[in-house]
């Protein structure tokens, strides 16, 4: 039997570069070890692709993702079932970072082209993936590109490409936003036809030459006939920019960090993380994955346990993988994928072009009762195949339990580690009430099995729950 | 004003998008306005006429109703100075009441501050709808967010009574205060202390609730349903907040905007039909608004994000009329091509704060603003 820490350990690596995992899952990993699953992560290819024509045969008209519910479907399926957690995990890092709202695209499909990309590169080279998104059909509608034009630049992108997706407020003048503007004039788009749904051809990007600015730009102190590639390899190269892109990811992976705006003001909370995570970042001219490798394996990542708020995504997608409610291709999907919606995370249409409020600010009341609510029907329903393995696992062995071995198990089903005393104390006392805890026979099984479910309701609920 | 038997309650409803002002209250005395709008126009006889210069779009009659017998104010020109047309900043500048900085505290939050200064009653305050509107927000202070009246609640499918309440109990003990591992830890306790305490209020709204007037099923008529519930359940919630959205009518801004006019005065006179019904309208007033209003001229079928847009504020014991100005639509009188605000927003919540809700209104806002004289004194 592997040490509970052990496992414990693992399930913050599985919940933090994915979506956590079972118990079983666990144990196997675990005798891996943490250094191979690590390696299993970063290696996305290695591991096989969803099954996604499996999935639209039973979605069909999901194939055409025309309207948002079906890229969100679809990314939800994913984000469950997916044997690269990591790879999906990043596809969340990005749409949290380069926030995109189908709102305002209208467009299911242009979405599902911005997530598809994310997840084709988002662990690859940065500068790379900033080109790739300047290039985006959805972006550039949603940040207004296509309105930026030779003789009347529209600053849109490229403030928020400062501002949001690189350097932070502060780090530039008006002038440069002007500039950089200026030298994504022409960057643009075809296919978009508003209002016809058959017949809609996919959006492409565009490159107008007549609609480019060729004159002179000075930006962040250079001046050249800059083009929006050559704006992108100067912003990357500002110190800056490696700070606000790790400060980002160290608050998604790591530890919640104040909300964006407050950075210019606050300190990190770990400044030395951040200068290492820079520092591989710079060294490898902006490669995600060797960032990712280091920070999985630091201590400071390690010891990081309930130092972060579950995003709704996580919450909705670790109770459907814990419970193995949701496997294989079900027609409830479309409306599960609405359900971080509830939870205040409405998955392709975030609030702004700021992205979600994290960390203390996904809780409010409704909020938390519908996380609790929704993590626990699943948990409570022992006829999930999840929730069944989990009950034969804590009875596995010999034919009673007394309350806190019974309580320490459920805990460990769900991947949790300490939890408060005041918390446990409770859980146990829950426990007793229901007299000795005994399986040996059918019947007495019958009720423990009950009786575990309604212990993993419970946890659900405990705040110690609520971080990830 | 009449004298209060019951304390005053706000009720706000956030029109999200961007409402255009201009095909909401119609300039139809105005050229300029037909020269600007050349497939969105409303012809003079169609609009419902307030005065012999500006009319409700014809998709409006329930209010034009409420205007005519002396309970709707029409608050021209809202906004503020250097509007930067983004929804996200437009609505938090609104939220925060402040668009000189990144404010985290809302004008509403600090009220329920004020209100209840020890966080004694979970549902003081209640949006109904999903998350929380940074306008609730402040530190320290309970806000219930509903998005389902009907299973607001720990643990609603929880069969047996008694295992129910066990678990309840237990959750109560577990969000004791004070033995967290930090301060988020102690906010999820608060919260699911408030989550617990708020749910026994409100779920006694539903089941009390009787009433012969019939919402639509759209999703604003339900909303202000629920907040009706919430009401006159009488929980002593002081301000109740809810939104609805789709007002961002870049295109087929024709057919949307009217849709959405209809829907939402129905609504709002369905809502206070209700009240009525039940005597207890005469302690409540409602503010609607929404970001900004829309760009002057209109695109091709819709109208791009602008500036100054309109507010109302409703009920028994507003002072009916017009305030303010209606911004010019020469083309020399425009900043980039919006209007100019003539009333400070502000200005509003004012008096609000203070006149309506009896609060300390410095306490919310900065310093002084003009107030619109909305409410007898």
């Amino acid at each position: 039997m592997p040490d509970h820490r052990d496992i414990a350990l693992m399930a913050h690596l599985m919940r933090r570069a994915g979506f956590g995992a079972t118990h079983d899952e666990l144990d196997l990993l675990v005798a891996q070890g943490y250094e191979e699953t690590l390696a299993q992560l970063l290696a996305p290819e290695t591991q096989p692709d969803i099954d996604e024509a499996l999935f639209f045969r039973y979605h069909p008209m999901a194939e055409y993702m025309h309207v948002s519910e079906h890229a969100r479907t679809n990314w939800l399926f994913r984000m469950t079932n997916t044997k690269r957690p990591l790879q999906e995990k990043m596809v969340l890092f990005w749409h949290h970072v380069f926030a995109t709202g189908v709102d305002k695209v209208e467009s299911g499909h242009a979405m599902h082209t911005q997530i598809s990309m994310f997840r084709e590169h988002g662990m690859g080279n940065y500068r790379d993936l900033l080109v790739r998104l300047a290039q985006d059909p959805g972006m550039i509608y949603w940040l207004d590109n296509q309105d930026n034009h030779k003789r009347a630049p529209n600053e849109n992108w490229g403030r928020e490409l400062l501002e949001l997706f690189s350097l932070g407020v502060g780090q530039y003048t008006e002038k440069d936003v002007y500039e950089c503007a200026r030298a994504f004039t022409g960057w643009t788009f075809v296919g978009k036809s508003r209002g016809i749904q058959l017949g809609q051809i996919p959006w492409q990007f565009e490159y107008r030459a007549e609609d480019h600015d060729e004159t002179d730009k000075t930006f962040l102190g250079r001046t050249g006939n800059f083009g929006g590639e050559d704006i992108i390899d100067i912003v990357v190269r500002q110190p800056a920019c490696a700070r606000f892109i790790m400060r980002h990811l160290y608050s998604f992976f790591v530890e919640d960090e104040p909300e964006v705006p407050k950075w210019p003001n606050e300190p990190p909370k770990n400044p030395e993380a951040i200068d290492l995570l820079c520092q591989v970042f710079t060294d490898s001219d902006f490669e995600m994955e060797p960032v990712l490798r280091t920070l999985f394996s630091s201590d400071f990542f390690k010891e990081a346990e309930y130092k972060k708020v579950k995003n709704p995504a996580e919450v909705v997608v670790g109770a459907l993988k814990l419970s193995g409610s949701f496997t294989g291709p079900d027609p409830s999907w479309g409306n599960l994928s609405t359900r971080p919606a509830t939870m205040g995370q409405d998955i392709l249409n975030p609030p702004s072009v700021e992205g979600w409020h994290t960390g203390g600010e996904w809780i409010n009341s409704g909020a938390l009762i519908n996380r609790v609510n929704f993590v626990a029907d699943h948990l409570r329903d022992t006829s999930n195949p999840g929730v069944d393995a989990m009950v034969r696992r804590i009875g596995n062995i010999g034919g009673s339990l007394t309350a806190a071995m019974f309580v320490e198990r459920c805990l460990n089903e769900l991947g949790l580690g300490t939890v408060d005393d005041e918390t446990f104390q409770e859980l146990v006392a829950q426990a007793e009430l229901g007299g000795p805890i005994m399986y040996g026979t059918n019947g007495e099984f019958d009720k423990f099995s009950q009786r575990v479910g309604d212990m993993l309701a419970l946890i659900a609920g405990t705040k110690e729950y609520q971080f990830g | 004003m009449t004298t209060k038997s019951k304390e005053p309650v706000l009720v706000v409803l956030q029109l999200s998008g961007g409402n255009d002002y201009m095909n909401t209250v119609v300039p139809f005395a105005d050229p300029h306005y037909y020269d600007n709008r050349p497939l969105l126009k409303v012809s003079e006889e169609n609009v419902l006429k307030l005065d012999d210069e500006v009319g409700l779009h014809p998709s409006m009659k329930p209010l034009h109703e409420m205007y005519s017998n002396g309970d709707m104010a029409v608050l021209h020109g809202v906004g503020w100075e250097g509007s930067n047309r983004s929804h996200f900043r437009c609505m938090d500048i609104w939220h925060t009441a402040d668009p000189d900085t990144f404010a985290t505290e809302g004008w509403l939050g600090k009220a329920t501050r004020q209100i209840d200064p020890h966080g004694e009653n979970p549902v003081t305050t209640v949006n109904v709808g999903q998350g929380l509107p940074r306008a609730l927000v402040a530190d320290g202070v309970s806000v219930a967010s509903v998005s389902d009246i009907n299973a607001y609640g720990l643990l609603t499918s929880v069969e047996k009574a008694e295992l129910r309440g066990q678990m309840l109990d237990r959750f109560a003990k577990m969000y004791a205060p004070a033995n967290g591992r930090g301060p988020v830890s102690d906010y999820i306790a608060k919260t699911g202390m408030d989550a617990l305490n708020g749910a026994d209020q409100i779920s006694v709204a539903p089941k009390a609730y009787k009433s012969d007037v019939e919402y639509a099923s759209n999703a604003v008529a339900k909303r202000l349903r629920d907040v009706a519930m919430i009401h006159l359940s009488d929980i002593g919630s002081r301000i109740l907040y809810t939104e609805y959205g789709g007002f961002d009518t870049h295109a087929a801004q024709g057919t949307s905007h009217p849709r959405l006019w209809g829907e939402v005065s129905t609504a709002i006179a369905d809502f206070w039909d209700d009240l009525k019904a039940h005597d207890a309208a005469d302690n409540v007033t409602m503010l609607v608004f929404s970001e900004f209003g829309r760009r002057v001229r209109e695109n091709g079928g819709g109208t791009d994000h602008g500036a100054a847009g309109v507010a109302f504020a409703i009920g028994p014991q507003v002072q009916g009329g017009l305030f303010g100005e209606y911004p010019s639509m020469d083309s020399t009188k425009l900043v980039e091509g919006d209007l100019a605000p003539t009333m400070d927003f502000r200005g509003i919540y004012s008096t609000i704060i203070g006149d309506w809700m009896g609060l300390d209104d410095r306490e919310v806002l900065p310093r002084e603003f003009e107030k619109p004289a909305i409410f007898a004194n």
